[in-house]
């Protein structure tokens, strides 16, 4: 599998704050790929050196080979973005906007495509319509429309989905996820790590300027184990001093990680023998957002060598 | 270049979809102007040997096509970029060049555009002449450019509004106003005379009313040799800035 998108030992700036501080991936060709990290570890501006937008103080970044500053012209001819930003030109529209944004890469005749771009993000009966007076979601839909209009092989949606109703949501996903069966490579920023998980095969985690970590997200999810239990005691007995030192509290409900399902009824056992009356019970299992706070949490940003 | 066509056609686009204000309204201004002018003056005041109005007409003609190339290329970068929408132009691959290229010519357009509109609806008032027709298009041409460029460095620099609004009114407009639009240079004391001669848009003007009367001020070689050098410097500082990627590349 050849290599969409490499990025080698990117450092970035911005006075005194240190945005990127060496970050190197590497995303394969047709890989559907997240980039997740609290607000300000460096998410969006690695999406900005990537497209030009911003320059790297040190390092390269590629697409498809392509070196995004000396060989630009290549590199965003292959690379489509969708700006985090809730951005449009109110002097046209919609079609115009996506007629216009064609001829910016070189395309005259683009009308059947954007035609087909405009049905599977169902803005067909909007074509006509001025930018100005379409909704948020509409307007979100018309920049992703725009990302797509050179049909570039590898895609960056920066939070795309940030304020967008569910309903759009689920269909904006359904057709990234077309996108990404169809051979493009999708690169994903998100702040919903439910997001992350059921669409990216493969995650890395920024924190502070640095990959935190770098792995497939089943190994991510592996990392923490499978289940937990919840429970929330009523009446007068305290949880005994044994079964505290396994579980964790948070506003009444005790959460204990389990290794196994087989953990449960002897559990349960030991919490009645102690006269202690439920409340509440709740089984889960753990999820990318378990595993982020995990990361996040864990000391020092370290850099991750792992490959695809 | 196709990247420059479409910046171009969506330049070009962007102000004749609103050409009722960035056209109809210098051209109303500049007939007010003309109306008033030569209805106080007419009476007292030749210039050069014509009529105070048809030596009024050649300069408020390049008067509102300077200040109008000027607040093309400002004001749709300053939109832009506060709107963020100057994305979808960084994206592409687009030159700077090709950049510099199309919100020029599109200034000039538009200052063409206002310019040809402000001697249509002055025809009432005298029938222009054409004694020199190529320094006049030279003229426009240039001067155009001059604030094309110079409304992009404008657009690039300020962050806000109200930055813009200061370079436009506190430069832009006294440079103009006081180039010798409404009158000649030479009515002026030594001292003005001599302050009139360090404005480069007295140069523009000079030389573009020049190529209707075939009478100036100062020599049109002189004046062209200023406005071609103005040209070339503006146009290479406003390269520099946009090869820098100065505050639209970070």
């Amino acid at each position: 599998m050849s290599v969409a998108v490499a990025i080698d030992r990117v450092e970035k700036r911005f006075a005194s704050l240190r945005a990127l501080a060496g970050v190197s991936l590497r995303i394969a060709e047709g890989e559907f790929f997240g980039l997740l990290g609290p607000n300000g570890a460096g998410k969006t501006t690695l999406i900005s050196c990537l497209a030009g937008l911003a320059r790297p103080d040190s390092g390269t970044l590629t697409v498809m080979g392509h070196d995004v500053v000396t060989g630009y012209r290549d590199a965003r001819r292959l690379l489509g973005v969708v700006p985090q930003e809730l951005v449009f030109d109110p002097f046209f529209s919609v079609r115009e906007s996506l007629r216009i944004q064609s001829g910016y890469f070189g395309i005259r005749h683009n009308d059947d495509w954007i035609d087909e771009i405009l049905a599977n993000l169902d803005l067909t009966a909007k074509a006509d319509t001025n930018m100005r007076r379409l909704s948020g979601g509409m307007k979100r839909r018309v920049l992703v429309a725009q990302a797509l209009v050179h049909k570039p092989p590898v895609i960056v949606l920066d939070e795309p989905t940030a304020g967008v109703d569910v309903e759009l949501r689920q269909g904006l996903w359904q057709f990234v996820r077309r996108l990404n069966r169809d051979g493009h490579t999708v690169i994903l920023t998100t702040h919903y790590l439910e997001e992350a998980e059921a669409l990216c095969g493969r995650i890395a985690m920024l924190k502070e300027g640095r990959v935190v970590a770098l792995d497939t997200t089943r190994n991510l999810l592996a990392r923490v184990s499978g289940q937990a239990l919840h429970l929330r005691l009523s009446g007068p007995a305290p949880l005994p001093p044994a079964l505290r030192a396994r579980a964790s509290e948070s506003e009444g409900m005790w959460t204990f990680q389990l290794a196994g399902v087989g953990e449960i009824e002897p559990l349960l056992v030991a919490v009645r023998e102690a006269g202690c009356l439920m409340d509440d019970l709740r089984l889960t299992q753990t999820d990318l957002e378990d595993v982020f706070l995990g990361v996040m949490q864990s000391s020092s940003p370290r850099q991750e060598t792992s490959r695809p | 270049m196709s990247g420059f066509r479409t910046l171009l056609y969506k330049e070009v686009l962007r102000f004749w979809k609103v050409s009722f204000q960035t056209v109809g309204a210098p051209v109303l201004t500049a007939m007010l102007y003309l109306m008033i002018f030569s209805h106080v003056l007419e009476a007292h005041v030749q210039v050069h040997g014509v009529s105070y109005a048809a030596f009024l007409i050649p300069g408020l003609v390049m008067m509102s096509a300077l200040q109008n190339a000027f607040a093309n290329s400002s004001s749709s970068l300053i939109q832009s970029k506060v709107t963020g929408s100057v994305v979808f132009v960084l994206l592409p691959p687009i030159s700077y060049v090709e950049f510099f290229l199309a919100y020029v010519v599109a200034a000039m357009l538009r200052g063409m555009m206002v310019g040809v509109g402000v001697l249509l609806v002055t025809v009432w008032f005298a029938l222009p002449t054409f004694v020199e027709p190529l320094w006049i298009l030279t003229f426009i041409v240039l001067g155009g450019g001059i604030m094309g460029a110079l409304g992009m460095v404008a657009g690039i620099w300020a962050d806000k509004f109200d930055q813009l609004a200061a370079f436009q009114n506190f430069l832009i407009m006294p440079l103009t106003m006081l180039s010798g639009v409404f009158y000649s240079i030479h009515s002026l004391p030594h001292f003005w005379q001599q302050v009139s001669r360090f404005n480069p848009v007295f140069y523009m003007i000079d030389g573009f009313r020049f190529g209707f009367f075939g009478v100036s001020d100062v020599a049109p070689e002189t004046s062209l040799a200023v406005v071609a050098t103005s040209f070339l410097l503006v146009s290479a500082a406003t390269l520099m800035l946009l090869r820098s990627g100065y505050k639209l590349r970070s």
